[in-house]
């Protein structure tokens, strides 16, 4: 029996109009064994995915699950064959107990009511991850969602577990806890397939990897015998430059000044923003770390003047107070911003690229008198494209054609081309594959080296510690005290992203 | 097997061949409706579309009859474009011939020079401010604007018979709810002789070249087409929704209101209880018909009058009920709407396939478990 692998997907194929996601692509899952799927960003990790728990079907293509054929046409197929898969964006309802989420999701499969309860107690401890059924969702960290996602899927007579990029969302501490659950599942014989794009995490737990690219596998190999420089070559192909060095500088001018910003929130699932202050000096790049739905949204929206305050003086751009001011009034004296949403707020999905050039250029001699300068749009659409490689067919491309590192691409060359003196940004390489991941950071640092004063949000604990000179974290709309990138170590910066700085905060202030 | 598929890309030919697809499929609906009231459809299809405009006087009559729908259909495409929902040209229309008749009715025994130009201006002033009612609930009290403007259009419609049956209503008339007749100083010029045909035809063309460069070339315009495709975006780049918002749904009543009292010193020459026969809400079917671009606006609102034309024969020739124009423009929005499915998809006829998963033999589900 040994010899049967628990998953063979032979030669699959799926087309959608104007790509094909999965191009003949195979993968062999042995029992207990931790499987990585690495890829960029529309490599075809997802399509695999949703192939294989029956979202997607197949062109063509075979699934041998423990050695025989099976057609998965719908996720309860794969949930009765004992596949079980864990989205990168949770399907919880908030306002639903742990108890009734699970039961809601899994229907008949949940069993009897009225020990669901007992058995979900006994898999989370058995699994240390620890849950109270009786919980709000709404009340859980993000890490406490996960598991209850996971313990779904574990109440299920379970052999293999599909993970889609677990990580992303967990601070260092949740993820170090996530491994222990997973090395004890593999343990006990449940496959486990893990997909990510985070090397080093693939390299700690995986012991095989199956690497994607352009829809076709690239490569397979022991994560655990390969440089993750090897593993990255094979994820983007030869020819992407690869660097990890980038130069820290220490300046003293003060572009941006925050002090003592609060706003109550404005609705039950807005986070208040609480006594934050912070200065971004010219020439830097100011990094915020934390877990999604920290308070970072409001923060950002306060910062570009999505939300004004009449009232307030907190936000200071030199010596001028600018809580009150419009966002294009903002932009005017010079501010930059680059949303986290790339469609739907960064640009226009259904305008082309040089209209949605204009978005936010329109101050840059692109409107004369009121009335529009379309060669001038047109030339400066063309001039982003080249320079900062935008791969699109032509200008009048629409924004949603384009794909998510692209279009992202395009965005940042558009708001650094304005030459900004503070740009602000949220998540700048989320999604994006590393040859443009590389292509932004520089962008990024070669703005800072000309005096720009930057403040990038990000939940990517790699590049922030990349590109950051000054680091901190936000936790529950509140920032922690700001610490040069490298006297802050990673240990640090997750107990921070959980909080503990409120508590070190507290005690402080008691002593005084 | 029929399946609808969805496009990579919304379909450019689709977005044009749409409308067209839309009439077609309302002629063929229409024969099979005459037929059914026991008339010749081809006769009947005759009598609607084509008998109105046989001639250069039908022709004349049709173009008057699309001069208020235009002017609305222009202002509330500019609405659209911002996706503020404005619904009441209609009220807008009637307000601007209400006011504009007050004015016009202070120049009865006048041969003044301003006697028209203060009536249009007054009518463009009433309709304006009557969409500005709409604009300030909807940005100050945050009211919607499509409830608004249509609870509007029956407050705008009961002024203005309140003020026909009172203080505008002749003094000499009879008791007839009916104003004075204006001078002749306030009526507007006939443009050809022996039509209807009045200045207003310049104003429609006036209103279609400014409205076309303003969307198209201006960063205003540039604005409003951000703001009502993606409102974060506008809010990203600095736009101000509430400006944008105003701005568009002043400029339609004031098209609007133009438009009501053109009518009135036009070709009625007198304030009358019923000034519009529903122009203003035919106007939002021609606004979307043509797909909120000034030139496809425009063929919608001859279409459209032609709509109000083969209802009026079908009455006198056929002797259907006056309902039949409703029910023509009902069909045209529904196809449209339909046929705008096909933008974003299409149709695949999928044939069994040969060489795919499906020949392999599978075991059941049951056995795999």
């Amino acid at each position: 029996m040994n010899n049967v692998k628990r998953l063979q997907m032979q030669g699959i194929s799926k087309s959608y109009p104007g790509c094909k996601a999965n191009d003949n692509i195979s993968l062999e899952i042995g029992h207990g064994e931790i499987h990585a799927l690495l890829g960029e960003n529309g490599a075809g990790k997802s399509t695999l995915m949703k192939v294989l728990y029956g979202v997607v079907k197949p062109d063509q293509g075979v699934i041998l699950f423990n050695g025989e054929a099976v057609e998965i046409n719908q996720p309860a197929d794969a949930r009765a064959l004992g596949i079980g898969m864990v989205f990168q964006h949770f399907s919880l309802f908030e306002t639903l107990t742990v108890k009734e989420n699970i039961e809601l999701a899994l229907g008949k499969q949940a069993g009897n009511s009225s020990t669901l309860a007992q058995r979900i107690r006994d898999i989370s401890h058995k699994y240390q991850m620890p849950l109270d059924p009786n919980r709000r969702v709404a009340t859980l960290s993000t890490g406490e969602r996960q598991r209850v996602e996971i313990v779904r899927c574990l109440l299920l007579d379970i052999q293999l577990l599909i993970l889609d990029e677990p990580t992303s969302v967990l601070t260092p501490q949740e993820v170090d806890a996530l491994f222990i659950t997973l090395k004890k599942l593999s343990d006990e014989g449940c496959s486990i397939l893990f997909i990510s794009h985070k090397l080093h995490e693939v390299a700690e737990i995986c012991s095989a990897a199956t690497i994607l690219r352009g829809g076709k596998v690239s490569g397979h190999c022991n994560p655990k015998q390969q440089t993750p420089d090897a593993m990255a070559r094979m994820m983007v192909g030869d020819g992407v430059e690869i660097n990890h060095q980038t130069r820290r500088t220490y300046t003293h001018s003060a572009y941006l000044k925050v002090t003592n910003l609060s706003k109550a929130a404005s609705s039950s699932f807005d986070i208040a923003l609480n006594n934050i202050s912070l200065t971004v000096n010219k020439g830097e790049i100011l990094g915020i770390a934390g877990v999604a739905g920290n308070g970072q949204e409001a923060l950002l929206k306060a910062l570009s003047g999505e939300t004004t305050d009449k009232t307030a003086q907190s936000i200071f751009i030199e010596q001028t107070c600018i809580n009150a001011l419009s966002p294009m009034q903002r932009r005017r004296m010079g501010v930059a911003f680059v949303p986290e949403e790339r469609l739907g707020r960064g640009a226009v999905p259904e305008m082309d690229l040089a209209e949605n050039a204009l978005l936010t250029s329109f101050d840059f001699g692109l409107v004369n008198k009121g009335f529009l300068q379309w060669r001038k749009v047109v030339a400066l659409t063309q001039n982003i494209i080249q320079k900062y490689k935008v791969k699109t067919p032509n200008t009048h491309t629409h924004a949603a054609s384009l794909s998510g590192g692209n279009l992202q691409k395009f965005i940042i060359g558009r708001e650094v081309e304005q030459q900004p003196k503070l740009l602000l940004m949220s998540h700048p390489t989320w999604g994006v594959d590393i040859g443009a991941q590389v292509a932004i950071h520089q962008a990024i640092l070669d703005l800072r080296d000309k005096g720009c004063a930057v403040l990038v949000i990000s939940e990517d604990l790699d590049e922030l510690y990349k590109i950051s000179d000054r680091l901190c974290a936000i936790c529950d709309g509140q920032l922690s005290p700001i610490l040069p990138t490298d006297d802050l170590a990673l240990p640090q910066l997750g107990r921070w992203m959980a909080g503990d700085f409120m508590t070190e905060q507290q005690n402080r202030e008691e002593a005084a | 097997m029929l399946k609808i598929e969805a496009r990579a890309q919304p379909s450019k030919h689709w977005a044009y061949f749409s409308p067209i697809l839309a009439v077609v499929l309302t002629l063929i609906t229409g024969a099979i409706l005459f037929s059914s009231l026991g008339q010749n459809p081809v006769e009947a299809l005759y009598i609607f579309f084509i008998s109105p405009i046989e001639d250069w006087y039908g022709i004349s009559e049709l173009l008057v009859k699309c001069i208020p729908i235009l002017l609305c259909a222009y202002g509330l495409s500019l609405c659209y474009r911002a996706s503020v929902w404005n619904i009441g040209a209609e009220g807008q229309l009637l307000m601007g011939g209400l006011i504009g008749s007050a004015m016009a009715l202070q120049f009865v025994h006048s041969d003044s020079i301003w006697a028209m130009p203060l009536t249009l201006l007054a009518g463009i002033l009433g309709g304006a401010a009557w969409a500005g009612i709409a604009a300030f609930l909807k940005l100050k009290m945050n009211s919607n604007e499509i409830l608004v403007t249509i609870m509007l259009n029956y407050i705008a419609l009961n002024l203005l018979v309140w003020a026909v049956h009172g203080p505008l209503k002749d003094p000499q008339g009879f008791n007839f709810p009916e104003s004075a007749l204006f001078a002749q100083s306030t009526i507007l010029p006939v443009l050809f002789e022996g039509t209807r045909l009045h200045l207003g035809l310049v104003f429609v063309l006036l209103a279609l070249a400014i409205i076309w460069v303003f969307v198209s070339k201006t960063f205003i315009g540039f604005q409003i087409r951000v703001l009502g495709m993606d409102k974060a975006a506008a809010k990203m780049a600095g736009f101000s929704q509430n400006k944008l918002s105003a701005l568009v749904l002043l400029v339609c009543g004031g098209l609007a209101g133009l438009a009501g009292a053109s009518e009135v010193s036009g070709p009625i020459g007198q304030l009358v209880p019923s000034i519009s026969p529903g122009y203003g809400y035919a106007a939002i079917i021609v606004a979307f018909l043509g797909r909120l671009h000034p030139l496809g606006i425009t063929l919608a609102g001859l279409l459209m009058a032609l709509i109000f034309m083969g209802g009026e024969m079908a009455q006198i020739s056929l002797a259907l009920p006056s309902a039949i124009t409703g029910i023509f423009q009902g069909l045209i929005l529904f196809y449209l709407l339909s046929s705008d499915v096909l933008i974003r998809y299409r149709i695949k006829i999928k044939l069994p396939p040969i060489n795919s998963v499906k020949k392999r033999v599978y075991p059941t589900q049951t056995e795999a478990q």
